[in-house]
C-alpha cells in the first residue's frame, strides 16, 4: 500500500486545492516562457518573412528594423543585376496608428513590390494584392476581415486578404500594402501642412517615390552571401547584412533588453515557485509529526516516512505542472501578445519542478527524520 | 491472574534515566528493577512526573537508559549502550504499542491500519490482508474492516489499535492509559482483552494507567514516586 496516495485520497480536496494553487503558479511562469518565446519568434518572423539571403541597408547603419534606413529606390535595379542574386525587391517598414470603427489600430506596415520579394509568403484568406493601390493585406489580430475598409493617412484601402502570425518585436500586427503607397504613407503631409509648404515655396514635398529601407534579395544556392555583402559594400553609400547578420542584430539589439527582463523576472518566480513549494511541503510535513512518531514507533523504517514526504512532493509538483501547462494552453490564445510554448519548455520546467520538488521535500524530510517517536506516547 | 507464571519477558537491572546535568539535572529514574514474564499483566502507577511514560519509553527501546541493563525476550539489548543498533526493527518484531487516543493513521481504513504493520514485518500484501481481516475479528470489530478511524467509535478505534498492536504477535505490549478514552464497560472490555491476550499469546502487557477502576484487572501493581519503583 502507498502511504503517499492513501494520504492524499484522504485529504483529496485539499491536495486540489494546493494543486490548482500550483498550477496558477506554474501557469504564470509558462505564460513568461511563452511570451519570451513569441517576442522572439514575432521579431524573426518579421525577418525571415521574405525568405532572403541579403539585406542591402543603408551605409553605416543596421536598419531596418535596429536603425532607421533609407536608400535610393532604384537601388533594387542595381542590386537585380549583381553576379549571384536570382530576385530582389525594395521594401519599406513603418508603424502607423488607423482609425477602425471608433477604435485605432496599430499597425506595423509593410510595403513591397507585388512580384518582388518581400511580400506574405501565405495568404491564409482572400487573395494577395492585384491592384497598385489601396489594397492591404492584413494579420488576422489586427481583427480586420476581407472586405473591411479603413483609412491610411489620407486615402481609404480595402482588405483583400488575411495572413498570420505576422508581427514586429513590440507585438504590432502587420499589413502589407505596394511599395508605392507605403512611400506616399511614409511622406504624406496633412493638408494644412502641405498648404504652409507649398507657401515656402516647396510645392512638392519630400519626393514621395525616392527612397526605401532596404533592398532584400534573393541569391543562387551556389552563391556566397558573404561575398555579394562584400560586392555591395564597395558602393559607399550602402550596406549589406546577411538573413544570419540581420536575424543577429535583432535579437541582440530590439529583443536582447526585453529578453533579460522577462528572463530576471522568470528566475523569481521559480525562486518564488521553489519557497512556495517548499512551504507547502514544509507544512504538509508538521501537520502529520504525530503520524510520523507513530510510524517511527510502530517500526516504519526511515525509507518509508521519506517516501511518503518526497512522494507527495514529487505529486504535488507534477499535478501542478501538469495543470499550469493545460489551463496555459486553454488561454494562451487569449494574450495580446503571441505566446509560444514549445515542447521543450514545458519539458524543461516539470524538471525543474522535479528538482524544486525534491530538494524542497528534503526541509520536510529533514523534520520528519527528527522527530522523537516517544512523541506519539502521551496523548 | 496466572497461577504459574511464565519466563521473563522483560527484565529491568538497575535501569537510571536522568535528563540535564549539574544543577539542572533531573533524575527520572533510579535503579530500577523489574521483571515482567509472560502471560503477565501489569500496571505503572505514580503521579505525573515520577517516570511511568520515561520507564514504558525505555522498555519501548524509544530512549536510552543513563545507565543500567534491559533484556527483552531473552535477548540482552542494553548495557550501559545499545548492543542493537536495528531498535526499530526490533520494536516491530518483538514489541507491541496500545495508545491512550488510539494514533491510528487516519488516511488508512480499519483494515489496512492493521496491516501495514504487517506488510513492513515483509509479509505479502494478501497474507497482510488476510491477517488484518482475522486479527480484527478476533477483536469483534471485524464488520469495521473497511471504516476510516474517524467513523469508528472509541471503543472500535481501541480495538483496531489493539489488533495493529498484535499483528506480529509481539512478545511486549506497552500500552499507555489504554482505558483513559473509554467508559467503565469498555474499558473492562478492553482490559478482558489484553489479558485473553496475554495468556493465549505468551506476551506480557505492561501498562500506564491513572484508571483506578481497572487496578484490579492487572496482577501487579508498581508504583513510581521520585524515579523510584514500589510494588
Amino acid at each position: 500500500m502507498n502511504l503517499a496516495y492513501r494520504d492524499v485520497r484522504h485529504n483529496l480536496f485539499r491536495f486540489v486545492l494546493t494543486c490548482l494553487g500550483l498550477s496558477l503558479l506554474m501557469a504564470v511562469v509558462l505564460a513568461m516562457i511563452g511570451i519570451y518565446n513569441g517576442l522572439v519568434a514575432d521579431a524573426l518572423n518579421i525577418v525571415k518573412a521574405p525568405k532572403v539571403d541579403l539585406w542591402v541597408v543603408e551605409s553605416g547603419t543596421q536598419g531596418p528594423f535596429a536603425e532607421a534606413s533609407q536608400i535610393p529606390a532604384d537601388t533594387r535595379d542595381a542590386v537585380a543585376r549583381l553576379h549571384g542574386v536570382t530576385a530582389a525587391g525594395s521594401i519599406t517598414y513603418q508603424t502607423i496608428e488607423a482609425p477602425f470603427r471608433g477604435e485605432t489600430l496599430r499597425l506595423y506596415v509593410i510595403g513591397y513590390q507585388p512580384g518582388y520579394p518581400g511580400g506574405p509568403e501565405t495568404i491564409a484568406e482572400g487573395r494577395g494584392l492585384e491592384r497598385s493601390h489601396f489594397e492591404i493585406i492584413a494579420d488576422r489580430k489586427t481583427g480586420l476581415v476581407v472586405g473591411d475598409r479603413l483609412r491610411l493617412g489620407r486615402d481609404r484601402f480595402t482588405v483583400v486578404g488575411l495572413v498570420e502570425d505576422t508581427m514586429n518585436s513590440g507585438g504590432d500586427p502587420a499589413v502589407f500594402i505596394t511599395l508605392r503607397d507605403a512611400q506616399q504613407l511614409q511622406t504624406q503631409l496633412a493638408p494644412p501642412a502641405q498648404r504652409v509648404l507649398m507657401a515656402r515655396g516647396d510645392g512638392n514635398g519630400p519626393s514621395a517615390q525616392s527612397t526605401v529601407a532596404a533592398v532584400i534579395a534573393r541569391l543562387d544556392p551556389g552563391a556566397n552571401p558573404d561575398s555579394v555583402a562584400q560586392t555591395v559594400r564597395r558602393w559607399k553609400h550602402l550596406g549589406a547584412l546577411t538573413q544570419a547578420d540581420q536575424e543577429a542584430i535583432l535579437l541582440q539589439s530590439v529583443v536582447d533588453r526585453a529578453k533579460r527582463q522577462i528572463g530576471l523576472f522568470l528566475g523569481i518566480l521559480l525562486s518564488v515557485s521553489a519557497v512556495v513549494i517548499a512551504l507547502i511541503i514544509y507544512t504538509m510535513t508538521m501537520e502529520k509529526l504525530k503520524q510520523i512518531a507513530t510510524l517511527k514507533l510502530i517500526g516504519a523504517p526511515d525509507r518509508t516516512i521519506v517516501g511518503l514526504i518526497v512522494q507527495q512532493s514529487v505529486a504535488l509538483g507534477v499535478v501542478g505542472w501538469a495543470f499550469g501547462l493545460i489551463l496555459i494552453l486553454l488561454i494562451k490564445d487569449g494574450f495580446p501578445r503571441r505566446v509560444v510554448l514549445e515542447p521543450v519548455n514545458a519539458a524543461a520546467l516539470g524538471a525543474i519542478v522535479l528538482g524544486v520538488c525534491i530538494l524542497a521535500s528534503g526541509l520536510g524530510v529533514r523534520a520528519a527524520l527528527k522527530v522523537d517517536p516517544a512523541t506519539a506516547i502521551g496523548g | 491472574m496466572s497461577d504459574q507464571p511464565g519466563r521473563a519477558i522483560v527484565e529491568i537491572e538497575n535501569i537510571s534515566k536522568h535528563f540535564g546535568t549539574g544543577a539542572a539535572r533531573v533524575d527520572a529514574l533510579r535503579d530500577v528493577d523489574l521483571t515482567v514474564r509472560a502471560g503477565e499483566v501489569v500496571a505503572l502507577l505514580g503521579p505525573s512526573g515520577s517516570g511511568k511514560t520515561t520507564l514504558l519509553n525505555i522498555i519501548g527501546c524509544i530512549i536510552d537508559p543513563s545507565a543500567g541493563r534491559l533484556t527483552l525476550d531473552q535477548e540482552r539489548v542494553f548495557d550501559d549502550g545499545w548492543l542493537r543498533r536495528d531498535l526499530r526493527r526490533l520494536r516491530l518484531d518483538k514489541i507491541g504499542f496500545i495508545f491512550q487516543f488510539h494514533n491510528l493513521l487516519p488516511f488508512l481504513d480499519a483494515k489496512d491500519n492493521v496491516a501495514l504493520v504487517l506488510k513492513m514485518a515483509g509479509k505479502s500484501p494478501a497474507q497482510a490482508r488476510q491477517r488484518a481481516i482475522e486479527l480484527l475479528d478476533y477483536l469483534e470489530v471485524g464488520h469495521r474492516r473497511d471504516a476510516m478511524p474517524a467513523l469508528l467509535s472509541g471503543g472500535e478505534a481501541q480495538r483496531v489499535a489493539i489488533a495493529r498492536a498484535l499483528a506480529n504477535t509481539p512478545r511486549i505490549i506497552l500500552a499507555d492509559e489504554p482505558t483513559a478514552a473509554l467508559d467503565s464497560k469498555r474499558a473492562g472490555i478492553v482490559m478482558d482483552l489484553l489479558r485473553k491476550l496475554a495468556e493465549e499469546q505468551d506476551a506480557c502487557i505492561i501498562a500506564v494507567t491513572h484508571d483506578e477502576k481497572i487496578y484490579d484487572r492487572f496482577d501487579t501493581l508498581f508504583h513510581l514516586r521520585d524515579g523510584r519503583l514500589e510494588r
